[in-house]
């Protein structure tokens, strides 16, 4: 038998009906939905008369738009103030009933942004295929599974008939060889593969993460490279199965157990691209090469290390890129060749479904730890990204220690990362932010973000511009 | 998807050509989190004196006493009799979802912008073409008789005048066997239930732990 990839094992095992126009029915395991992009497909259903085809391979969670502040928080539903993320979150509600949809409600403790809750509840196993209304979805690509963002009229399309109909992907292997300086973190590693291979680099392919560097990641690590696969234009990202992967899953709320875990784990251990296999396309990157990144333009492509300098323009041979990066400059207030170390940074965001997990809480308070936040940052805050994540945070004391530094510690949520709630950044204001978009206006129209680690964001909140937090640390 | 096989019902006049989809649902109606309850603003600028807004109460509002759907004659209309180019504009979905939700079956133009032609099979809406000629000829027919009705019937490819006159329509095989079955795209899956049911036992029984249930 031919040698296949990873992504190749898992479509094979999902396939229900190639069609001869090239396209399949894909059986799907796990669906995942939240306020924004279900509503209209529920009313699909219901105007049909259709019904969930497999309601128990469902889960949902409000997360986009639900406030975060302690007091928002306290009442419920009711305390959301915008009316129309009051429907939206409503309407989910509203429909989770209707269908029988387990639902991790606003105040449940389990509630969280979709990316987070799903592999956290084990809802989310090694060689499933994972679907949700939302592009980021490939996070659980990390457990080893076929995982991506689907539309509105898609999400109708799996409730009611557990497939999806879809064309394969071409095959990409992504190696990082070696091992990672100290310091540097899962975020530094992909925004400099962003950065290396562009943000469409990964158009039509599904990517596996491999090499030295990712077997020694944790797999909150890996979920973090996973995650921001679409940032280089892939809507999958994956890494294969290891004994990582398998204790991390295991004693999770819905992982299995007793023998069934056992067939399982034997199952799970082949889910790693055989020996030999093809790949369409290999980039190779060397981890001792990068550097603690900084984004400094509109695009997540447009990173440089540290203690780079934002980059001239004028050396740009393309002439479309360089007009891009004139644009870019012109919207963050920058100059070409000012360190990157002179940002100053009007506020601090640790949080969305890239690095809001319990590592990236800790690695922010540790940095954070007997440190104040400057003066000159307006606002730091932490928002955890899940109910779970936050309760696990205050066990260890990591709220108190970013409470004493200034920083706020908030509720579970989307939050910063896309501004549909209240947390916006104003107009002009850098923004040091561990989210995973750094596109014009998407923080608050007019905000400048600056994507980076959650270490990194906690050290520029201290000391008011962009420092390497290696250096930070010892100091 | 409700199938169209054949329907009888009152015309109501669309008389302009280039109807697009901001005049068929003007953008401050989209922030809804529906995709029924456009009806009541279908065409609203055109239907009422005032200016709409979303969530808005529709009954008090000043009506346009000379747009055709708000005289008594049109009530209860099922076919839109219109001009070529009609739904042009964006490829909003919510055209033919307020077209549906007033109560319109089909639409018969000379031609249709694209995307619109296309969003109507997906929500059991028929854009039927007929030549301007016959377009032409229907308008006259309308304007002279209280109550006009035609008979679309989509099994046959026809439409029959009350007069008994018989004009044939072309509709793609495919799209036409779809929305004689009701077949949206979900439909057309569904048409696959067993092939998905048997992949779905196989499965089942080789990874068990895939089909535990999601519980609270
Ligand atoms: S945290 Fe941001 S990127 Fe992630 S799901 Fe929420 S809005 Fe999307």
């Amino acid at each position: 038998m031919a040698a296949k990839t990873l992504y190749d094992k898992l479509w094979d095992a999902h396939l229900v009906q190639q069609r001869d126009d090239g396209s399949a029915l894909i059986y799907i395991d796990r669906h995942i939905v939240h306020e924004v992009t279900s509503p209209q497909a529920f009313e699909g259903l219901r105007l049909a008369g259709r019904k969930p085809w497999r309601v128990d391979s469902v889960l949902a969670t409000p997360d986009h738009n639900v406030p975060t502040t302690v007091t928002e928080r306290a009442s419920g539903i009711s305390g959301i103030e915008d009316p129309v993320s009051l429907i939206q979150v409503q309407t989910l509600d509203d429909n989770c009933d209707e269908f029988g949809i387990v639902e991790y409600k606003i105040n449940d403790r389990r509630q969280g942004i979709v990316h987070v809750i799903g592999p956290e509840s084990g809802a989310c196993l090694p060689g499933m295929t994972i679907v949700c209304g939302d592009s980021h979805t490939a996070t659980n690509g990390a457990l080893g599974a076929l995982a991506h963002g689907i539309g509105t009229s898609e999400v109708e399309h799996v409730l009611a008939t557990q497939t999806l109909v879809a064309k394969k992907m071409n095959n990409m292997l992504i190696r990082v060889d070696g091992e990672l300086v100290e310091g540097v973190t899962p975020k530094d590693v992909v925004l400099a593969i962003i950065a290396k291979i562009g943000t469409a680099g990964g158009t039509g392919y599904a990517v596996e993460f491999g090499g030295d560097v990712f077997r020694a990641m944790s797999m909150e690590g890996r979920m973090t490279v996973c995650n921001m696969a679409i940032e280089a234009g892939a809507r999958a990202g994956m890494v294969a199965v290891d004994d990582i992967t398998i204790d991390y899953v295991k004693g999770r709320a819905y992982a299995p157990t007793g023998e069934v875990w056992e067939r399982a784990v034997e199952a799970w251990r082949d889910l790693k691209s055989d020996d030999g296999a093809q790949f369409d396309e290999v980039v190779v990157l060397n981890g001792a090469d990068i550097m603690p990144q900084v984004s400094w333009g509109t695009s997540p492509e447009m990173v440089v290390g540290v203690h780079d300098n934002v980059p001239d323009p004028a050396q740009e041979p393309d002439a479309v890129k360089r007009d891009g990066m004139l644009r870019a400059l012109e919207y963050m207030g920058l100059n070409a060749g000012q360190p990157i170390a002179d940002i100053k940074l009007d506020r601090v965001f640790i949080g969305s479904c890239t690095n809001s997990r319990i590592e990236d809480i800790r690695a922010a308070a540790e940095v954070v730890k007997g440190r104040k936040k400057a003066d000159s940052v307006k606002q730091a805050m932490v928002v955890p990204g899940s109910g779970l994540v936050k309760a696990q945070a205050e066990a260890e004391g990591l709220d108190k220690i970013f409470v004493a530094a200034g920083f706020e510690w908030r509720e579970p949520g989307c939050s910063m990362c896309l501004a549909m709630n209240a947390d916006k950044l104003g107009a002009g204001e850098h923004c040091a932010s561990t989210s995973n978009r750094n596109f014009e206006g998407r923080q608050g129209y007019g905000g400048r973000t600056h994507l980076v680690s959650p270490a990194m964001a906690a050290a520029a909140g201290v000391a008011g511009h962009f420092v390497d937090v290696r250096e930070f640390v010892r100091t | 998807m409700k199938p169209f096989t054949k329907v009888t019902g009152i015309v109501a006049p669309m008389d302009r050509a280039n109807v697009d989809t901001d005049m068929i649902i003007p953008k401050q109606f989209l922030k809804s989190i529906k995709r029924t309850g456009f009806g009541k603003n279908l065409f609203d600028e055109l239907r009422y004196l005032d200016v709409g807004q979303p969530d808005q109460e529709c009954t008090g509002r000043p009506l346009n006493q000379d747009f055709p759907l708000n005289q008594a004659r049109f009530q209860g209309a099922e076919i839109l009799l219109t001009r070529k180019n009609f739904g042009c504009g964006s490829s909003r979905e919510h055209a033919p979802w307020a077209l549906d939700d007033y109560g319109f079956r089909c639409v018969i133009a000379p031609s249709f912008a694209d995307i619109f032609y296309n969003n109507c099979f997906k929500n059991g809406l028929l854009p039927l073409v007929l030549s301007e000629a016959v377009v032409e000829q229907l308008f006259q027919q309308m304007y002279q008789t209280d109550g006009y009705q035609l008979t679309v019937d989509l099994q046959n490819q026809q439409v029959i005048t009350p007069a008994g006159e018989v004009f044939d329509f072309e509709v793609d095989e495919f799209r036409r066997h779809c929305l004689l079955n009701g077949l949206d795209d979900i439909g057309l899956t569904l048409e696959q239930a067993d092939a998905i049911k048997a992949y779905e036992a196989k499965r089942r029984e080789n990874a068990p732990w895939l089909f535990d249930a999601v519980k609270n």
